[in-house]
């Protein structure tokens, strides 16, 4: 088979050729790593490709093959870099930790290994999870495969380029403040966040670990639920994970009930910030729904804008702490230095990128006494009134529908002039996260080539009502799934 | 020359024990086992691990500060102490800060003979780090290595009010906290091995002069408490009567040497950037389980002390010596079970069974001597079956050997001699070979009869009754007159 032919192919669709044996799971990831080849060289979005291993690991599926097919049997998939995955170097996409290869593979990880998955490789990212473009990944930008001179987004745009680009079927990212949903938005795909709590953050490389969820990206919302499936529920290793039992599609309330869902759109999120043409296309989706006979209410989240104030002081003070094992002494990077105190400061000065730095310092300043109050405490307590914000607008409807960023993506090596400017891009990914609730992004529509992110927010562990919504505007909407030619312009 | 009071507070670091341990499953029975062989990715800080709180460590701080008369507070959480060191894998330790888990409690112990009272400001609960280790086979010269096998493992860290008047009082102070905490079964409180460490802060003040507070670190033994402290209160002392001034610092006490040497250029007050562990939950202490533990609450050595007082009319001494070991405690009840004569009990506890335990460098439940079978030695000295000297060198045999009391006594023939007839034999024979011990007793010498009557027992090897060789002599000796 040819790689066009699964253009439109959901999981569903992989493992319906697998049970029929129409095809083996050797001939799945070589039709893959060839893609990659022929990809990857424009592309990037991969840091390792685990060609000799999925190959092995596939071979053996092909020679081993059971009455009953697992889930995800021998589907291939492509893990984000600062997920860890045994025997594989996990980077996230830093020199601290070039050398790095993880002696254990994250909960996550090891879910999708007994559901039968082959990790086809590991993504690019920005350095630790800390940017919105991929830019600042240690080792090269990730192109989006819809305009290779633009971003795929961040920080999990290596992830969701791959899918885009159909390199991977599927893959995983992580969600800190948007991550797995502006590169989805920007590469034309589906990114899912989580509620927090729902997916097991072990063997994920901490960010900011109030704020962390690893999610899908994928091509179809249907495949979001299927990998949802697979690595959500309660994990012994994290006390952060809620004691639930893995997420089950049962839980999509029927198509009929779908209808009577509310959709709340907060007027915060249709400000002038927003570029005409993606106000317009989230407008024309909600127009579907209405015509559908969905009720739409507008609703206010008053607070949206000290969100990102807050995000940054919270997740750069707990970012400060989390990284502050990289210092040489055990693994990773280490620069010799004259005593301990000059190999921690060159180790950290040589291993570190500018953004890490930069959140670093902000986050010490502050946690430190005297700022504590000023800032932490204080971001804390916006982040209640964030949460309260959410209570509230959720009470007049059952989820809320907002455009997933301001902007299209930009161009690569843009000078980034304001700082500030380039944090105001998760301005609406952002909240949500804050608030710990599951959020999507969906395509709904391209403009010159470019899609058009749209967010659908639910309450805490309501990923039932959010993935039915979400499955039904995607049927309503019927935008083709991207497959680039990966030339330098605009094209889908 | 005036007049200066002296304030010392203690702060002690207890290793719980647990199994496993703080946040991860590994074993935290360390001593003697090769570096980095008791480690995971969450105990090494590997990137993307995370604690998971072991309960047991919650249970066991709770019974000590239970114990210590803590107030509990009903929501506790984890914070984060962050500072840079090669033996702290994750770059911070996960420590309670602002709401630990016992606050405002009190201590009692007696020092002196005299009752005391501290009261215990905090206990709260922090992993312990690893350990550099600078020299072994795995090393070369002149580098360093960190061990992790201790990191991770659950401690309490109690801090008393500057209650403490002498170094005697925070010697006793101190010993009472150990026997508190060996007592529930929650540290094995070994100071030699660290899983008992003691700081502690002391200052001398006149009625002119606030004190300056002087931190005393690597006191690794209750004596090396005393002595330290003792140095540090004449230092002081001496430096404030030439009207020089005492900085405020730590001091390391030097064993060898036998003094406190200042720790110089640790001076700068660190920022620890304290903030509550994003990883962990905050969790409750619901009532009911703090009511569980309370009830399940062993009694405290001095509360033992009290009773063993008033139930058995033991002298304050004695009760003391008894509980200082929650073992020795616990054997001497048992043993009374059979043989229900205390103070006899005590007396050959403390005299005779703590000599052979010393001899033998053992406990009393390692020794291969059980409660019943002392009871049963000590009923056959009541009943005058052997004599004191013969049931001390039974016991001997009995600690070496485990034999019962009887066996060893019928096996060397032991039994008492209390026949009048044969006795009367052996005490004319004596009077015979003793001329002048008989002169001298019949001339008013009445120490020459207890030599009579040694010479008695020399004949039959220690086997005759006391008490009646001493009748028959002197109705004999009188007699002869
Ligand atoms: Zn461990």
């Amino acid at each position: 088979m040819k790689i066009e032919e699964f253009k439109d192919f959901t999981i569903q669709d992989y493992h319906h050729l697998l049970e029929e044996k129409k095809i083996s799971p050797l001939e799945l990831v070589n039709i893959f790593l060839e893609r990659i080849e022929e990809g990857e060289d424009k592309i990037h979005a991969f840091l390792f490709v685990n060609e000799e291993k999925a190959k092995n690991e596939a071979r053996e599926k092909t020679d081993n093959w059971p009455e009953e097919l697992p889930p995800l049997w021998g589907l291939p998939v492509a893990i984000k870099d600062n997920i860890c995955t045994q025997g594989m170097p996990t980077t996230c996409g830093s020199k601290m930790l070039e050398n790095f290869v993880s002696p254990y593979d994250a909960t996550v990880v090891e879910r999708l290994k007994a559901a039968g998955a082959i990790i086809l490789g590991k993504t690019n990212m920005d350095e630790f999870a800390m940017g919105s473009s991929t830019e600042n990944s240690t080792f090269g930008p990730t192109h989006n495969p819809l305009d290779l001179r633009r971003t795929p987004g961040g920080s999990s745009g290596g992830s969701a380029a791959s899918v885009c680009a159909l390199e991977a079927p599927c893959a995983l990212g992580s969600d800190t403040g948007g991550s797995v949903r502006q590169p989805a938005a920007f590469c034309g795909v589906v990114g899912l966040r989580p509620t927090y709590g729902r997916v097991p953050r072990y063997g994920v490389v901490g960010l900011a670990s109030s704020l962390d969820q690893a999610g899908p990206i994928t091509r179809k919302v249907e495949d979001a639920i299927t990998i949802l499936e697979v690595i959500s529920g309660k994990d012994s290793r994290d006390s952060t994970c809620a004691p639930y039992p893995p997420f089950s599609r049962n839980e999509i309330p029927s198509l009929e009930d779908i209808r009577k869902i509310k959709v709340g759109v907060p007027r915060e999120y249709f400000s002038s910030r927003v570029e005409k043409v993606i106000g317009e296309k989230i407008q024309e989706a909600l127009g579907k729904l209405k015509g559908e006979g969905v009720e739409l209410v507008e609703v206010s989240l008053p607070h949206t804008d000290y969100a990102l104030e807050a995000y940054y002081i919270v997740a750069s003070a707990e970012a400060s702490s989390n990284l502050a094992r990289y210092d040489g002494v055990m693994y990773g990077l280490r620069v010799e230095g004259e005593d301990l105190q000059d190999m921690y400061f060159e180790t950290r000065t040589l291993g570190f990128g500018k953004e890490v730095k930069r959140r670093i310092i902000l986050g010490t300043y502050s946690l430190s006494s005297g700022h504590y109050d000023e800032y932490y405490l204080k971001s804390m307590k916006v982040r209640t009134l964030v949460r309260k914000d959410f209570e509230e607008a959720l009470k007049q409807c059952n989820l809320l529908i907002t455009p997933t960023t301001p902007s299209f993506p930009f161009f690569l090596g843009e000078e980034t002039q304001d700082l500030y400017e380039r944090y105001t891009d998760d301005i609406f990914t952002i909240p949500s996260a804050l608030a710990g609730l599951p959020s999507l992004s969906l395509n709904c529509g391209y403009e010159g080539g470019l899609p058009v992110g749209l967010q659908i927010i639910g309450g805490p562990f309501e990923e039932g009502k959010l993935l039915g919504l979400a499955l039904w505007l995607e049927k309503l909407l019927a935008l083709p799934s991207p497959f680039p030619e990966l030339k330098e312009g605009r094209g889908q | 020359m005036s007049d200066f009071t002296t304030t010392i507070g203690l702060e002690v670091h207890c290793q719980l024990l647990t199994q496993a341990k703080m946040f991860c499953r590994c074993s935290t029975d360390y001593i003697g086992k090769e570096p980095n062989t008791l480690v995971c990715p969450v105990c090494l800080g590997l990137p993307g691990s995370l604690p998971v709180l072991n309960q047991k460590v919650v249970e066991l701080a709770l019974r000590a500060a239970l114990a210590l008369h803590c107030q509990i507070l009903p929501q506790t959480l984890f914070h984060r102490k962050n500072y840079f060191y090669p033996d702290l894998p994750k770059g911070y330790q996960i420590s309670q800060y602002n709401l630990p888990i016992g606050i405002d409690g009190f201590l009692e112990f007696y020092s002196q003979g005299v009752r005391k009272k501290a009261r215990i400001r905090r206990i709260h609960i922090e992993e312990d780090a690893g350990k550099l280790v600078h020299e072994g086979a795995f090393l070369p010269p002149g580098t360093s290595g960190v061990d992790c096998n201790r990191c991770g493992i659950p401690l309490v860290e109690i801090v008393t009010e500057p209650d403490l008047s002498s170094p005697e009082e925070a010697r006793d102070c101190l010993m009472m906290l150990r026997n508190i905490v060996c007592y529930l079964e929650v540290s094995d409180g070994n100071m030699e091995e660290g899983s008992l460490r003691c700081d502690a802060n002391i200052s001398l003040s006149s009625s002119s002069l606030t004190g300056v507070k002087v931190e005393v670190k690597n006191m690794n033994s209750f004596r090396s408490v005393y002595r330290a402290l003792s140095y540090e209160v004449e230092r002081q002392r001496k430096l404030l009567e030439e009207g020089k001034p005492v900085f405020q610092e730590t001091r390391h006490w030097d064993e060898i040497k036998g003094v406190t040497v200042s720790a110089r250029g640790k001076e700068e007050a660190e920022d620890y950037r304290y903030f509550p562990d994003p990883d962990l939950l905050p969790f409750s202490l619901k009532t009911e389980m703090i009511e569980e533990i309370k009830s399940g609450l062993l009694e405290l050595p001095l509360e033992k002390e009290e009773r063993f007082m008033t139930q058995y009319e033991l002298s304050q001494g004695e009760a003391e010596i008894l509980v200082q070991d929650r073992e020795i405690a616990d054997f001497f009840e048992d043993t009374l079970r059979n043989f229900n004569k205390p103070r006899m009990v005590c007396n050959w506890i403390v005299t005779e069974v703590f000599r052979n335990l010393k001899e033998l460098g053992t406990t009393i439940s390692r020794a291969k001597i059980t409660p019943s079978h002392l009871a049963e030695l000590l009923k056959m000295v009541d009943r005058k079956e052997i004599s004191g000297t013969m049931a001390k060198s039974v016991l001997e045999e009995m600690f070496t050997s485990g034999a019962r009391a009887r066996e060893i006594v019928t096996r060397r023939g032991m039994a008492l001699i209390n026949d009048e007839k044969e006795l009367e034999n052996i005490v004319k024979e004596v009077i015979e070979k003793n001329p002048q011990s008989v002169a001298d007793y019949l001339s008013g010498k009445e120490k020459a009869l207890q030599f009579l009557i040694g010479q008695v027992m020399k004949e039959t090897r220690g086997q005759a009754d006391p008490e009646l060789t001493r009748n028959i002599l002197i109705k004999v000796l009188s007699s002869e007159e």
